[in-house]
């Protein structure tokens, strides 16, 4: 097996153990209704890590992540609660705007060298202040729009229920795994996680790959946004507090390589179900304190940052003894 | 001269940075289906010619020509569409993706706008083959050893540009039979037409597969010249403009009586890394190690210096049991370590050469006595005088020097916390004749001045000059001690060749 599927394996088969020793303690987790319910609850968390994942084997991260759902959130509900706008041209404003925003912080990053860590936490004060600024409060989302679309889902067999918002996280998973493994933007991404240098001189185009990550990162943190809106009928400028922390551990839980190079985005789709797991496991078992789950995410990520650690240090081939020649 | 004779031609090239004429009036022809070995010592202008020819650089004067037509390569893609390929010292490709991806990545076969992979593996399996490279596509490059890597380069650069291949060093970190492998390569591709441009350190190398050589000094074309009518001696002497002194054997008289001992290891030995091996090494003494690739040269050096702890055996210094359990107790009792990779173990290539040089010393006096600024400034221009560096300041940073430049401050960086004892894992590895001569002129001179010396070096030659005596490494064992009348190229070899009980002990 290639080693960089090891990590990719190794959180499927925990996946598989959680869940049946969840399913052990409480028969009820094995349901089509708990399992629907994962999708929906986490759809906007896994739209956001599918960005992350990107950027992360390109060897960046992006930290404005939470902001920009959190943005999006407030400005759909403010462009339909107080100016009237179709839902549909709200979102598309929002989808234009983070584009916007993701392509100034790839040129930023880029062209003026900046780590993307500074660049996309700068983003992130913006993108919260900016959302702080429109409105403090939680705006209430109550079009005709959005019934529909949270009426419309697909009942399955047991009294399970596949919502418009798990589909749509379904396939951008699927959409974004065709991006990454079978294009060659996909192919350029893994070269600048690889080697900058390389990449460049490989003939990438590497100014217009950076800011096409930034931007499909924070377009999908929109689309999260909007996601979110959709989920919770508003918009509050403190909403997502956090989530590119979560989207971040969702990533590298999945096997990928957290300084960049190797990844899979349906890694990151299973370490989303897994941390979708821990939470659930924590509701029904009803007594322990939510903030298990945080403990929880903690430790896995450290189990997992060890392991990609051994696997790849230990099969490292380029750099066998010191004595090489 | 433009009667059609040349692929790539640059006619009188100039490049000035600053005020420095780093090429002046530079005439460079390379015919199709040759092999040209471009040479010179450190700011001679090579690699800034090269930079021109690829496209990197833009020269100031003069013009390129690709087939007697004019052009202007504004960067090495662009110099590419003109069928220039150029493969670098370190393998420039992306050791995470696959053989294939390597090969193709940007021009990947698609189908319906997605990358058509099997397709992509079948062709890489037919170009690789007109290598003799047998390796699945599908693999991660980075698996496969820097021959196979550079192979797989090579094969990029010439699918891509076709017409000019130009060679930076590519011999670099491979060892014998992988340079071999390498040339059989190079010498499939001149006979198909290609015109090659071969940059390198190792004179061997240059003969044993280059046409013609140009020689370039101080930014001049000093000549281009077939090479068949040329011998080493020529060839240095135009590089350096003038004779250089390598005394062919040991000037060092091999005294019964040998000054006091420093260290005196005892078995010392490491699991999967060195047998145990007894070791004595006196004040004002040189121990070569000569051994092949592999034999555990290297390891030996990094368990004297406490990179990798020894697991077994003892080690006294000045008579006195010690322990060098990490590298800081190595430099404690004075010990020095020049690595082998430089870049990697050696400079810290965004400080400054000041700061390269006075760190170590830095480190031995321990956080509470800083070295101000003026201290370090008097340290590090004493020995940048002494070791002959040249830096346009000491202010400026490490990794924009050459490479015998590097090694030079690494030396001084050690000389500097004023060592009893100085590892020196190959020394002259990649740098320029001159260098090289100024490094073994130090290493003379500090075994007069009393210090004692391990240097580790795969030149015999070099090995032979310096030596007092020399140790023989096979499989990671010390099999030979060689002193006196036996310090010669030959015993050498016969040592690694031979079994131990022949060899002196």
């Amino acid at each position: 097996m290639k080693r960089s599927l090891r990590p990719l394996a190794a959180t499927a088969v925990i996946f598989l153990i959680a869940y049946a020793l969840s399913v052990a303690q409480f028969p009820g987790m094995l349901s089509t209704r708990v399992l629907g319910n994962f999708l929906t609850d986490n759809a906007f968390l896994g739209i956001a890590a599918v960005g992350m994942t990107f950027v992360i084997i390109s060897g960046g991260i992006d930290l404005s992540v939470g902001a920009v759902i959190g943005f999006t959130g407030v400005l759909v509900a403010v462009l339909i609660s107080w100016l009237g706008f179709h839902p549909l041209a709200a979102f598309a404003i929002a989808l234009g705007v983070a584009a916007l925003f993701g392509a100034a912080m790839g040129l930023t990053i880029h062209y003026l060298q900046v780590p993307s860590f500074i660049v996309t936490l700068a983003g992130m004060f913006l993108a919260r202040g900016g959302a702080s600024v429109i409105t403090q409060d939680s705006v209430p989302i109550n079009h005709e729009f959005y019934r529909t679309v949270s009426e419309l889902i697909i009942r399955l067999p047991g009294g399970g229920r596949l919502s418009s918002i798990g589909l749509l996280m379904v396939a951008v998973f699927l959409l974004g795994a065709l991006l990454a493994h079978r294009t060659r933007f996909g192919s350029y991404v893994y070269a600048l996680g690889g080697n900058p240098v390389s990449a460049l001189l490989m003939g990438v185009p590497v100014a217009r790959t950076t800011v096409q990550i930034y931007m499909l990162s924070s377009v999908l943190a929109a689309l999260a946004g909007i996601v979110f809106s959709l989920y919770t009928s508003a918009g509050y400028p403190l909403a997502a507090v956090g989530v590119e922390l979560d989207a971040i551990s969702a990533v590298v839980i999945g096997g990928t390589l957290l300084t960049g190079g190797y990844g899979f985005v349906l890694g990151t789709f299973v370490g989303v179900m897994l941390l979708g797991l821990v939470q659930t496991y924590i509701i029904f078992d009803g007594t322990l304190s939510s903030w298990w789950t945080k403990i929880v995410i903690g430790v896995l990520l450290f189990l997992f940052i060890v392991l990609q650690r051994i696997i790849f240090a230990a099969s490292a081939p380029g750099e066998e003894s010191p004595e090489k020649s | 001269m433009a009667d059609g004779q040349y692929v790539l031609e640059a006619r009188s090239v100039m490049k000035i940075f600053g005020n420095h004429v780093a090429l002046d009036k530079v005439d460079f022809g390379l015919r199709a289906g040759e092999v040209h070995a471009l040479l010179g010592e450190n700011g001679a202008g090579k690699s800034t010619l090269i930079k021109i020819l690829t496209g990197a650089y833009q020269p100031d004067g003069g013009s390129i020509h690709v087939d007697d037509a004019a052009v202007s390569l504004d960067n090495p893609l662009h110099a590419q569409t003109f069928g220039i390929g150029t493969v670098y010292q370190e393998v420039n490709l992306l050791p995470n993706r696959s053989v294939a991806e390597n090969l193709f990545l940007g021009h990947q076969p698609l189908r319906f706008g997605f990358v058509n992979f099997r397709k992509m593996e079948a062709d890489a399996r037919t170009l690789l083959a007109n290598y003799d490279l047998h390796i699945d596509p599908a693999s991660e490059l980075g698996m496969h050893s820097v021959a196979v890597q550079q192979i797989v380069a090579i094969a990029r650069a010439v699918q891509l540009s076709g017409k000019v291949l130009i060679l930076d060093e590519p011999t670099a970190s491979l060892d014998r039979n992988e340079v071999e492998r390498l040339f059989e390569v190079v010498r499939g591709l001149k006979a198909r037409g290609l015109a090659i441009i071969f940059i390198t350190h190792f004179l061997d190398q240059v003969f044993a597969i280059s046409d013609r050589v140009t020689v370039l000094r101080n930014g001049r074309l000093i000549d281009t010249r077939p090479l068949d009518a040329l011998s080493r001696t020529d060839v240095v002497r135009l590089m350096l403009g003038k004779d250089i002194a390598f005394s062919g054997a040991t000037d060092v008289e091999p005294s019964e009586t040998p000054d006091e001992v420093l260290l005196e290891f005892k078995g010392f030995g490491r699991k999967r890394s060195v047998a145990p091996f007894d070791l004595t090494i006196h004040k004002g003494e040189v121990v070569g190690v000569a051994g092949l690739l592999g034999s555990g040269r290297t390891e030996v050096a990094r368990i004297m210096f406490g990179a990798d702890p020894a697991d077994q055996g003892t080690v006294s210094i000045n008579g006195k049991p010690t322990a060098i359990r990490r590298t800081t107790d190595a430099i404690k009792h004075g010990f020095g370590f020049c690595p082998e990779d430089r870049k990697a173990e050696g400079i810290l290539g965004d400080l400054s050469v000041r700061e390269n040089i006075v760190i170590a010393l830095q480190g031995k006096l321990g956080w509470f006595k800083a070295l101000n600024r003026d201290e370090q400034l008097e340290i590090a221009g004493k020995f940048g005088e002494a070791m002959d560096i040249r830096a346009a300041s000491l202010d400026m940073p490490v990794k924009l020097l050459s490479g015998g430049n590097q090694q030079k401050v690494i030396l001084s960086r050690w000389l500097a916390t004023d060592p009893a004892f100085l590892i020196l894992d190959e020394p002259t590895r990649g740098i320029d004749v001159g260098a090289h001569a100024e490094i073994v002129r130090t290493i003379n001179r500090l075994r007069d001045e009393g210090m004692a010396m391990l240097v580790i070096s795969s030149e015999l030659d070099e090995v032979v000059a310096y030596s007092s005596r020399i140790v023989v490494m096979r499989d990671r064992e010390m099999v030979a001690e060689l002193r006196g009348k036996n310090i010669n190229p030959g015993v050498i070899v016969q040592a690694i060749a031979n079994h131990s009980d022949e060899a002196v002990a």
